[in-house]
């Protein structure tokens, strides 16, 4: 028996997505794996380790399909060790790695470069995206084959969006021979191209680059058709207008198969952030005016949007010191994603915890076709433990991750991570 | 740096407590005209017309900011707003320093905070600012310890520009309110209608944008501005005519088919003059494109104020230096 993942946790409140349970009892952890729910005394080992988890919720990992570090080509943002260790802070205990890194993950090689570097870095666990074309090029296909064989997860090109509508459409009557999902971060960029935030009247009244809600729409608009004409796997990665949620209803009430996701920032951030002129607001997607986030929020109510990502972004100090238009896009998101949707979509009541887990746990796995987002007895014992209630105060120098972008740096969120447990393995403990 | 101190220069007491800084007079920098108050606009255009009729209408100096240097930090070319600042600094008997860079400061290797920094630690009281990038004001005012004035941030806001062109409109017809003011041309990337609305608005003019719907946004309706699309529509309604450069630079693809055409729908010719209110007022913050914005005997002709205008920037420049640096004088 490994001493060091196994554990006896009681008085928790025990969440699964996988099975709708929301009840207090006790877990039992034995070599890394759920062991047992509520197991009598009799039938715990006598040294096991106890954790009183009274007030807490127990659930578990969560897995994140927008994360990117950086590494190679970019250690100044954030390398695998240092993103991983910010995802197990986050209570994530698997993320899918973008492939936006230099040169991009298009090879065998460099799939297996990703996977190796995270083994190494024994954090949470890492998940290799493949690019969807040469080079993230956006003009012919990677060597797609190669990089499943080598280990990809999934394809993708990262933030950039699959721009020519035939390269997708080959995309995804490609992949579904490997059975592999086609990630898609819908923007007509000839449309958004030099934007800097969302159209509209805040926009105008700065005087920035717009990037109009259109641009959007119609790139989810086409991706849907394309879904439908070529039975291939979708995943919208990060859905932000009022346009992309009523289509992605509309394409759902019609039974085509897909997966919608939204950036945290995008549930509860908006336009009018960019006032402060802080380039830590500057993000793809833009943030949003309040009726497209209004929008984005009834989606996630009624199920419309499947998985909640964290988007996380990371620039080092320098880059976001430029001006705000050359300044680069993103925020570091994977240490605050949790207590975002705690404080913005629980506590006010428009996800259950439940329904909230199921989006950032179930659903990526099942997308992956990975094991997690369950507490079944005999399933790996990926989770974590946080405390509901906890306020604390968002301090980005305090953060895990290398980089500090976040405008939420100075805010109070409810929800505090307390520990990640990866195969039984604790990984994280919060000092609190 | 230049410093002329050969000259002996006082102010007199008179004129000194014509200029007595009100308490409510709060701001440190000058970024835009959105969030000053109609008073506070007032304020700094009433010191304007004091200042230029204590240089003798600007052909003489005062000590006012002696002792303190001005420096000007353009990213972006600019010759006007650039001498009309130094001038402005230089009546009150302040010193200028002078920083002209253009591109980003990517290409550089440098971040402009950097270069912002750098001038600062040379012991500047104020830092006069354009660059291309919205914001860039709000960002060294984060930065900077002294103070910062806004000379223009992409499309964004051109205080000084807006104050100049509301003093020229005051001196012409008493008050703004109740007058009926559009501004004609590239709207979008244009950060002196910007600074116009927010001005005119606060003064109580009716404020009319109007141009080609490429540059005209539907959204300035939220404002309580009104959108025009046709300029002969709005002409016999105008007490004054903006003329907006249209800023070919900043455009990726061209929001109307020509020149030609766009001289056709939006010029200031004679023809349209004859169709205007016989007292309307013509004006252009310049510089101006001659043939497009406007004919050459409408920016000569007696409805135009455009010299005028530039006298006007000086003034406003050095009331609002008085009014951010004369406190600690």
């Amino acid at each position: 028996m490994y001493a060091d993942s196994s554990w006896l946790i009681e008085n928790a409140r025990l969440i699964d997505p996988s099975s709708g349970m929301d009840r207090i009892g006790r877990l039992l952890v034995m070599n890394g794996r759920f062991a047992g729910m509520d197991t009598p005394d009799g039938d715990v080992p006598e040294h096991i380790q106890r954790i009183d988890a009274a007030g807490c919720i127990v659930a578990p990992g969560l897995i994140d399909l927008a994360t990117e570090f950086g590494e190679p080509g970019r250690e100044e943002d954030e390398t695998i060790v240092t993103g991983t260790t910010a995802a197990l802070a986050g209570g994530y205990t698997a993320i899918a790695l973008s492939s936006n890194s230099e040169p991009p993950i298009d090879t065998a090689a460099s799939v297996e470069f990703i996977r190796q570097k995270g083994a190494r870095a024994d954090n949470c666990k890492v998940y290799a995206l493949g690019c969807v074309s040469k080079g993230q090029l956006g003009e012919s296909l990677a060597e797609i084959g190669s990089l499943v064989e080598a280990g990809a997860v999934a394809l993708s090109d990262g933030p950039r969006p699959i721009e020519n509508t035939a390269l997708l459409r080959r995309a995804l009557e490609y992949c579904g021979m490997f059975d592999r999902v086609v990630f898609d971060h819908p923007e007509i960029a000839s449309l958004s191209r030099g934007g800097v935030m969302h159209e509209g009247l805040e926009q105008l009244k700065l005087g920035l680059s717009p990037i109009p809600a259109e641009a959007e729409d119609l790139a989810t608009s086409r991706d849907l058709r394309l879904i439908e004409a070529t039975g291939g796997r979708l995943h919208l990665t990060s859905i932000s207008t009022s346009g992309s949620v009523e289509l992605c209803r509309r394409a759902k009430a019609r039974g085509i198969q897909f997966t919608s996701g939204i950036f945290i920032a995008n549930v509860h951030m908006c336009d009018t952030m960019m006032r402060s002129f802080d380039a830590n607001c500057k993000v793809n997607p833009p943030l949003r005016s309040q009726d497209h986030i209004d929008a984005c929020v009834e989606g996630l109510r009624d199920g419309t949007i499947d998985i909640i990502s964290s988007g996380h972004r990371p620039s080092s100090l320098e880059k976001k010191m430029l001006e705000i238009d050359a300044a680069p896009f993103g925020m570091i998101a994977l240490e605050t994603a949790m207590a975002q949707v705690v404080t913005y979509l629980i506590r006010p009541g428009i996800l259950t915890w439940c329904e909230a887990l199921e989006k950032m746990s179930l659903n990526p796995a099942k997308l992956l076709g990975k094991s997690g987002g369950t507490l079944e007895i005999g399933k790996a014992a990926d989770f974590f433990i946080i405390d509901p209630e906890r306020r604390w105060l968002v301090d980005a120098t305090a953060l895990q991750s290398k980089s500090y972008n976040t405008p939420l740096n100075g805010s109070e969120l409810f929800g505090l991570v307390l520990s990640t447990f990866v195969a039984g393995r604790r990984r994280w403990t919060a000092k609190v | 740096m230049s410093h002329e101190s050969g000259l002996a220069v006082t102010t007199p007491q008179a004129i000194l407590s014509t200029l007595r800084i009100p308490d409510t007079w709060n701001h440190k920098h000058l970024l835009g005209l959105e969030h000053l108050t109609a008073s506070e606009i007032n304020l700094i255009l009433d010191y304007a017309e004091v200042l230029h009729g204590a240089t003798s209408n600007g052909r003489s100096k005062l000590d006012l900011l002696k002792g303190r240097t001005v420096a000007n930090l353009f990213f972006e070319n600019s010759t006007r707003t650039k001498n009309s600042f130094s001038l402005a600094a230089k009546r009150l008997g302040a010193d200028t320093v002078e920083f002209s860079s253009s591109g980003s400061s990517v290409a550089k290797g440098e971040t402009f905070i950097d270069t912002a920094k750098t001038i600062e630690a040379m012991l500047v009281d104020a830092v006069v600012v354009r660059h291309s990038s919205p914001g860039t004001p709000h960002m060294l005012s984060n930065h900077l310890d002294c103070s910062v004035i806004n000379a223009g941030d992409g499309p964004h806001e051109h205080p000084t520009q807006g104050l100049l062109d509301i003093l020229t409109i005051r001196q012409h017809r008493g008050s703004l309110s109740g007058l009926t003011v559009a501004l004609v041309g590239d709207i979008a990337h244009s950060r002196t209608a910007r600074s116009n609305i927010w001005g005119l608005l606060k003064l109580g003019a009716k404020v009319i944008v109007c141009g080609p719907a490429t540059l005209v946004s539907k959204h300035w309706e939220k404002l309580g501005v009104e959108v025009s699309y046709s300029l002969d529509k709005i002409l016999p309604r105008c007490d004054v005519l903006n003329l907006l450069r249209i800023q070919f630079e900043r455009q990726a693809i061209r929001p109307f088919p020509s020149v030609h055409e766009y001289t056709l729908l939006y010029a200031m010719n004679q023809e349209r003059i004859g169709r205007s209110k016989p007292e309307i007022l013509i004006m252009a913050p310049g510089p101006i494109n001659r043939g497009v914005e406007l004919t050459p005997e409408v920016a000569d002709g007696p409805h135009s104020v455009i010299l005028e205008q530039v006298t006007n920037g000086i003034a406003i420049r050095m009331a609002t230096l008085w009014l951010l640096l004369g406190r600690k004088a």
